[in-house]
């Protein structure tokens, strides 16, 4: 018997089919995970399963009896819950307010507040959510939201979780949390479907694994039988090689320096960053490791002149940079990947030929006289959208219309086609799928091994092993340690980034 | 793709107009006048015949200016309520400018007028620029107040300094050379409605192509990326509220110099806030203030006529330019009554 068997489903939007004749079934308490890149079907099959959307054709059973499923509340009342990617929270209300809404315990016509809270911390401890029922929403971390969602779904009778991406926003120890609590989930009979892209996570999670690619099923395989490599396989329809490394050695001549900076913080708080010290050369990755929000955001400002240092000095090639505004330390030849595509990388509404000039529209070969000059901006999108393998209809399609892949692929060609000697290069794989992210470091490695210095800052640790020539971490504003690759642990690297500094 | 998109917006104005329209006629009916005999006033007194289409015209030209500021300062994301402020001073100074120049020829006369105009307005146009930028006041409350000032101030001078001899306070007319020229003899279709066109097709090439354009535009959509960008963001801000002042206080210059012939205290019947109107239905495409400014003169000269000939109170009009908003600004709405299904695309995508 299968908890949910899904059977020869087709969607089409228009003439895109984002499922073409697709199966799919999983088991009582079974953690299935569905694997594919970006745009490959996963996140509408799920949809159709939910209610957000109807499927063309085939056909949905559970425990094997056929299903018209024809809105979320059909959905919810078969046993199935969907825990989304972007959290359905209000952020006014409290825990309990928000786990309760729309199926609210009453007493005498009124909401019994004691009566939720209970029942919440009922299902909390029992699979481990921990939970504080009474904050609000807006006060707690983004992993507690996540939670939050997971006991709403619960709370409402799912027997059937869905989880997409769920890892995406969590910090390493969240999504060791998160995994134990699927554990939990999946031993006391909860089937999961878990949407995502990180081989990693399916292979330490999950029981099954289905792959989808261009909205077909490649196959389903037990999780035990599979092999990251062969995953990659199925979900890339090749296999990709490691990456390259021929290149030139580093060479002594120091690209960028940061001395003694400091960001001081609000008033009464703690340091953003505090007296960092930190150089990288030409020809070598610098990775900056560290848990998110540990001062990786005001480094990058400040290196690239976005905010002000309370104190220290930023030079480049020897000149002092510090104080210098965006324009002017980016027109000495630094090429900025930012964290935040969508808020710092680009304009969605504006055309990708526009958007493939942001930063250097003032250069010369870009505009004269205060007028741009068109078709060479247009060519020079086209080209970038040739050389870096973006998916794009046209250059005057809006930007915020591509997928998250190809607006990152767009924003790194950009960077890396302006005159620059160092890349600082912000989280420049995050939310991408293996394809991209995969293109995305040998870019990274290709500029390395052309003599530029890279400053690459990410959260991934995973990526900052693969490609950094030394590790900085960065801890509470402060650089604890900074060593060639080889000579950290992986061991050591997550108690340094955790603040342990003694267990070393 | 931007023309289809073009295409399909406008499109839905139109249809936006016809749905005002019918409501419109449901609204007339039921305050117990005849629908058929104000409707063939409205379309008569707007476009039947030289001296309507003239008074539409006529009733457009500030409206044209007016809008194309609030939808120029769209652009950079900066709302300008205070189009109306900007208006009365760059009618004060145009005409306070033309009547002291009358030893020079008349071309350099109404030029230099008009330059003065779009001066004072820009001036005006400034001050919130300036605030919003070093202080982050928002601009439609600085602006907002601005306007009192203006008003109030405009008043003033001419009350105490520029005011003619006769009973009323007002300025002297205007001599023959300090006027715009008649576009059409012996109605008040002046040159300001070209002028109009061409400040539209102006401002809509330096957004398009020109470095500044560029720049407003991306610190309109997401100033974020224009800090990124290296773009000055302050700098941009307050240029983009000069210009808009700019093109608010031709307005007012247009209306002195082209159909009042002089400066009068509270002349504008609200051509500034009129004008967010016209600039709401316009959208993000310049060009469209034309019809959107050309939409509201009719309604405006047509509901006239209806008032006269067939006795219909001009509220209704009135009304009716209220509901075009309300559908245009509205889309969800449209089809929630109508159960029509108009697709609006918008540019901004994944957000």
């Amino acid at each position: 018997m299968y908890a949910i068997r899904m059977e020869n489903i087709t969607k089409r939007f228009g003439n895109v089919v984002a499922n073409d004749n697709v199966s799919f079934a999983a088991a009582p308490g079974e953690i299935h995970c569905l694997l594919g890149e970006n745009g490959a079907g996963k996140s509408t099959l799920m949809r159709i399963l939910f209610g957000l959307y109807r499927q063309d054709s085939g056909s949905i059973y559970i425990n094997d009896n056929p299903v018209t499923i024809s809105g979320p509340r059909d959905a919810i009342s078969l046993g199935i819950g969907m825990v989304h990617q972007h959290f359905m929270l209000a952020e006014q209300l409290t825990v309990t307010e928000n786990i309760v809404a729309g199926c609210e315990p009453r007493k005498n016509g009124l909401l019994d507040y004691e009566k939720a809270r209970q029942d919440i911390l009922e299902v909390s401890e029992r699979y481990g959510l921990r939970v504080d029922p009474d904050a609000k929403v807006e006060d707690i971390s983004v992993g507690q939201q996540q939670r939050v969602e997971i006991i709403k779904a619960l709370m409402r009778g799912a027997e059937v979780l869905i989880l997409d991406e769920p890892t995406a926003v969590l910090t390493p120890p969240e999504v060791s949390e998160l995994f134990t609590v699927m554990r939990a989930l999946s031993e006391s009979g909860t089937t999961i479907i878990f949407i995502t892209h990180k081989l990693k996570e399916t292979m330490e999670i999950s029981h099954s694994v289905t792959v989808l690619r261009d909205g077909k099923k490649v196959g389903t395989v037990s999780t035990e039988d599979a092999t990251p490599e062969s995953l990659v396989e199925m979900m890339v329809g090749r296999s990709l090689p490691v990456h390259d490394d021929c290149r030139m050695p580093p060479r002594e001549a120091i690209a960028l320096e940061l001395k003694d900076i400091s960001v001081s913080g609000r008033k009464g708080s703690r340091a953003r960053l505090d007296n960092v010290n930190l150089d990288v050369r030409f020809g070598e990755i610098l990775g900056i490791a560290g848990v998110d929000g540990n001062g990786q955001l005001e480094l990058e400002e400040v290196v690239c002149g976005l905010r002000r240092p309370s104190k220290g000095r930023i030079i480049m090639s020897g000149q002092d940079l510090t104080g210098l505004d965006t324009r002017r330390i980016r027109d000495k030849g630094v090429a900025y990947i930012p964290s935040d595509r969508l808020r710092r990388g680009m304009v969605g509404s504006l055309s990708l030929s526009r958007n493939s000039v942001l930063g250097m529209h003032h250069h010369s070969y870009f505009s004269q006289r205060g007028v741009l000059l068109e078709d060479i901006i247009e060519k020079h999108a086209e080209e970038i959208i040739k050389k870096y393998d973006v998916r794009a209809e046209s250059v005057h399609q809006p930007m915020g219309s591509l997928s998250g892949g190809n607006q990152q692929k767009m924003v790194v060609g950009r960077e890396l086609t302006r005159p620059h000697s160092v890349v600082i290069a912000c989280q420049p794989t995050r939310g991408l799928d293996v394809g991209a992210a995969y293109y995305i470091r040998e870019q990274i490695l290709d500029s390395r091994n052309k003599g530029k210095a890279v400053l690459l800052i990410s959260a991934e640790l995973d990526e900052i092993l693969e490609l950094s020539d030394r590790i900085a971490i960065i801890y509470e504003g402060q650089v604890v340690d900074v060593r060639p690759t080889g000579q950290f642990t992986e061991r050591e690297l997550g108690l340094l980034m955790t603040g342990e500094r003694n267990g070393v | 793709m931007d023309l289809e998109r073009g295409v399909s917006k406008f499109a839905y104005s139109v249809v936006a107009v016809v749905l005002a329209l019918l409501v419109g006629a449901v609204l007339i009916w039921a305050s117990g006048y005849d629908v058929k005999e104000a409707y063939s006033n409205l379309f008569t007194g707007a476009f039947g015949g030289v001296y309507s289409l003239a008074t539409t015209i006529v009733m457009s030209t500030p409206l044209l200016f007016t809008g194309l500021s609030v939808a120029f300062a769209f652009q950079c994301g900066l709302f300008n309520v205070g189009a109306e402020g900007q208006l009365y001073v760059g009618a004060l100074t145009s005409a306070v400018v033309a009547l002291a120049l009358g030893w020079l020829p008349p071309v350099l006369r109404v030029g230099i007028a008009l330059l003065a105009g779009a001066g004072a307005g820009a001036l005006l146009g400034f001050v919130p620029g300036y605030l919003k930028a070093k202080l982050g006041a928002h601009e439609v409350i600085t602006t907002i107040m601005l306007n009192y000032v203006a008003t109030f101030l405009t008043t003033f001078l001419v009350k105490t300094y520029f005011k003619d001899p006769g009973p009323v306070d007002q300025t002297v007319l205007l001599p023959m050379g300090s006027r715009l020229p008649e576009l059409i003899r012996g109605t008040r279709v002046s040159l300001g409605i070209v002028l109009g066109i061409v400040a539209v097709a102006l401002l809509n090439h330096v957004m398009r192509r020109s470095v500044l354009g560029y720049e407003i535009q991306v610190v309109g959509q997401n100033p974020h990326a224009a800090e990124y960008g290296g773009v000055n963001v302050s700098a941009r801000t307050v240029q983009a509220m000069m210009i808009s002042g700019a093109v608010a206080g031709l307005a007012g210059s247009v209306e002195v110099m082209g159909t009042l012939y002089r400066f009068i205290p509270y002349f504008s019947p609200g051509y500034g806030f009129t004008g967010i109107a016209v600039a709401v239905i316009a959208g993000q495409n310049l060009w469209a203030v034309i019809p959107a400014a050309i939409l509201f003169g009719a309604l405006q000269s047509g509901g006239q006529t209806m008032q006269l000939f067939a006795g219909i109170p001009m509220e209704l009009m009135t009304m009716v330019q209220g509901l075009v908003i309300l559908f245009v600004a509205a889309p969800t709405l449209g089809r929630l009554l109508f159960g029509l299904k108009m697709r609006v695309r918008e540019g901004g995508g994944r957000k």
